[in-house]
């Protein structure tokens, strides 16, 4: 026993591994938030008066509303006023190629392992990099351009495509959505824009980083991603933020757009800081997500690993208006040591014969409590819908707790829907077992960890499923003792 | 191989085993029996380095090392093999996937080279046909559902894959049918060799018709209070452990 403790201790002493920070010169704007600052994002990144005015709606309407309550996770107040709206790195040049980049971001990318040239080509991987809140460099577009793809930064995509932006910007998620979704569309900085033509299949994975670097500054990105008739296109979002010591806002709004028989799979890693061992610090993240199935047989495909963060609080959903539309929620929620998770999905079924699937595996270790939070909706009109979930809850030692709070909506008497969960613990007797038969402490739980996410791995991309699986056993590194 | 000297061990405080010796040699097979209580799997769980059994005292070298100050899965690694009475369920968790990291564990310890995929399902084909193991089994998750005889097969599979020099198997034959039975003691015979040693923990007979050993040991209260040769085992069979409460010195 005395020996399995010490190397957990060695484990968990280890340092939040991508806790460092660059020192780039940094353009801010003061601290908090008032009309003036809304006015003062919109002007520094020129936009058009449609969405200053958009901006302000929201601004307005922000004002109106209060923070929710009713998730399952406990933290101090947020003061508003003490956060910095927008930050971009100051030297920004047109770039003609990588070797323009700022060499202290390149080296930031180096050390997360980010290598941001030629090497994404051999890889297949276009990144759209978002550094802070303005986007560093945007590679492949070139590729992606003769297909008639869309994708670059969201401001980019303000100034060269504002038809499309306007088209589509808040039809999934109208800035009064929520509290922190409201607040998003007010202050926004920058974000990614994705948009695949009629009838072309995106050949390559399309990815973007995320990462949180001025101090103090609240990252508010905001992703759009139309996917037109029989278009398909699969993005990765990854994520890693440096150490800090003072909690962080992150309240993101992602919208993706389903035109008839196209197809969006979106997946995302999320490894932002969680805070210390003591729960000190750590990441706010307050994200909406939502996918519109707008048309016929189109289908929307969530898949997520969290494993950041000192508070989550996100529930990717797919609204499913066209018929025969397919709407998937694939998740691994972990939480250590003091972070609280509150996640899951909404599925709304609108159209005819829709389908739903919602795969959800939480884990809890240390002092770590994982709420599973899901609403199936199925309208009157929605003949012939199906909704099959799993909710599924692993407990690592006695101090972490599980939460399950399905919400069912039934309108249509036509509507089958199924629910499933399950909870279980990763017992000392398991560990044992492993351990006989040559099996590390560490590996045994990696091993069982895996097993259990095994169905929404199997969802990501190839190189995804890895660097998922590493994020993972290192969030759980000294769990067990 | 092995050389037990005065171990005493308990479970949260209370004293079980009051003094063990024992000494196996390499190539010979010796049967632990005794009647509920006395001390058997103790004995088994206190080798494998099980967490909840402490040592108060004595010593054990295995192969010549102090098996005392090594965790549980560098004795594993250093060649002991324990099949469980209980064997665990780990849901999710492909019993060839589990297998295979557990060896490629051990052969790394051996400073053997770590099979791929394919060298693996060579060897494991190999020994489901050796031990009449159905292939379907590896596909499962290990244990998850199993039968009683079907968990006990698989921790015969696994050993026959891992090798060990020493193998514990602690009241594998209690709860099988005889057909289950005999894959059992088949394994255990398939599988002795010169260099290897099995230390069978039963409560009954049984097993020892199909096994024979080459030394019986009675446990009663933490003690082994006789040990001969394989006759000793149809003398409880005749006469139940009752003739044993009263210890003979010696």
């Amino acid at each position: 026993m005395s020996t399995s403790t010490q190397t957990i201790e060695q484990l968990a002493s280890r340092e939040y591994k991508y806790g460092f920070v660059t020192d780039v010169e940094q353009d801010a704007v003061p601290r908090g938030l008032t009309e003036d600052i809304v006015r003062l994002i919109s002007a520094k990144k020129q936009e058009p008066a449609w969405l200053l005015d958009w901006r302000l709606k929201a601004y307005r309407t922000w004002l109106t509303m209060t923070e929710p309550t009713w998730g399952n996770v406990r933290y101090g107040p947020i003061d508003y006023q003490r956060i910095i709206y927008y930050a971009a790195p100051k030297k920004r040049p047109a770039l003609q190629s990588l070797d323009e980049v700022d060499p202290e971001i390149r080296r930031t990318f180096e050390k997360l392992g980010i290598p941001l040239d030629e090497q994404k080509l051999l890889s297949g991987v276009a990144v759209d990099a978002v550094f802070d809140s303005a986007s560093v460099a945007t590679t492949f577009k070139d590729k992606l351009a003769e297909l008639g793809i869309i994708f670059c930064s969201f401001s980019e995509a303000v100034q060269n495509h504002p038809e499309l932006v306007r088209r589509y910007l808040g039809t999934v998620v109208p800035y009064s959505d929520n509290f922190f979704a409201t607040l998003n569309s007010a202050v926004f900085s920058d974000g990614s824009f994705a948009y695949i033509p009629k009838g072309v299949r995106c050949p390559m994975e399309l990815s973007t980083y995320f990462r949180i670097n001025a101090k103090e500054t609240g990252q508010f990105e905001r992703t759009l991603i139309v996917a037109e008739e029989g278009a398909s296109v699969s993005y990765l979002e990854g994520c890693t933020a440096p150490m800090r010591d003072e909690n962080q806002l992150h309240a993101a709004v992602v919208e993706l757009v389903a035109l008839d028989n196209a197809t969006i799979k979106y997946s995302t890693v999320q490894n932002w800081y969680p805070g210390d061992k003591d729960g000190k610090g750590g990441i706010y993240n307050f994200v909406t997500k939502r996918g519109k199935c707008l048309g016929v047989n189109s289908k929307i495909t969530w898949t997520q690993v969290e494993t950041g963060s000192a508070i989550t609080w996100k529930y990717p959903g797919c609204v499913l208006m066209g018929d025969n539309s397919v709407g998937e929620f694939y998740s691994v929620a972990t939480t250590n040591n003091w972070q609280q998770a509150d996640t899951g999905t909404k599925m709304i079924h609108l159209g005819k014969n829709t389908k739903s699937t919602i795969v959800s595996k939480g884990i809890s270790a240390g002092h770590g409590q994982n709420t599973y939070r899901g609403l199936v909706k199925i309208a009157k009109g929605a003949r012939g819908a199906r909704n099959y979930s799993q909710c599924d809850s692993l407990l690592i030692g006695d101090q972490c707790g599980a939460h399950t709070f399905p919400y069912l909506d039934i309108k249509n008497s036509t509507a089958r829907v199924e629910h499933e969960a399950s909870t279980s613990k990763i017992g000392e007797d398991q560990i044992f077992y492993c351990r006989q038969r040559g099996i590390s402490t560490e590996d045994a739980v990696n091993l069982i960890v895996s097993g259990f996410c095994k169905e929404v791995f199997r969802q990501l991309p190839m190189e995804f499923a890895v660097e998922a699986q590493k994020l993972l056993s290192v969030t759980l590194e000294g769990s067990v003792g | 191989m092995l050389r037990v000297r005065q171990l005493h061990a308990g479970v949260s405080g209370r004293e079980i085993l009051r003094g063990i010796d024992l000494s196996i040699d390499a190539g010979e097979v010796h049967a632990i029996m005794g009647p509920n209580g006395s001390g058997k799997s103790t004995l088994a769980r206190v080798l494998a380095g099980h967490p909840e059994v402490q040592v108060t005292g004595g010593e054990v070298l295995f192969e010549g090392q102090d098996l005392l100050v090594m965790d549980p899965e560098s004795r594993a690694r250093a060649g002991l093999f324990m099949a469980f009475q209980y064997p665990v369920e780990i849901p999710g968790v492909n019993n060839a996937y589990f297998l295979k990291t557990a060896l490629n564990a051990i052969r790394t310890q051996r400073g053997l080279e770590t099979l791929d995929a394919l060298e693996f399902m060579d060897l494991v084909r190999q020994r489901m046909a050796e031990l009449d193991i159905d292939e379907a089994l590896l596909n499962r998750p290990v244990n998850e559902g199993f039968s009683g005889g079907e968990k006990k097969r698989n921790e015969i599979f696994q050993m026959a894959v891992l090798e060990p020099r020493l193998a514990i198997l602690d009241e594998t034959d209690s709860g099988l049918d005889i057909d289950a039975l005999k894959i059992v003691a088949h394994g255990v015979n398939a599988m002795r060799r010169a260099d290897r040693a099995f230390l069978l923990v039963t409560h009954y007979q049984r097993l020892l018709n199909y096994v024979v050993p080459d030394q019986v040991h009675v446990l009663a209260d933490g003690r082994i209070v006789r040990s001969g040769g394989k006759e000793l085992a149809f003398e409880l069979e005749e006469k139940g452990y009752g003739w044993l409460e009263t210890p003979v010195a010696g």
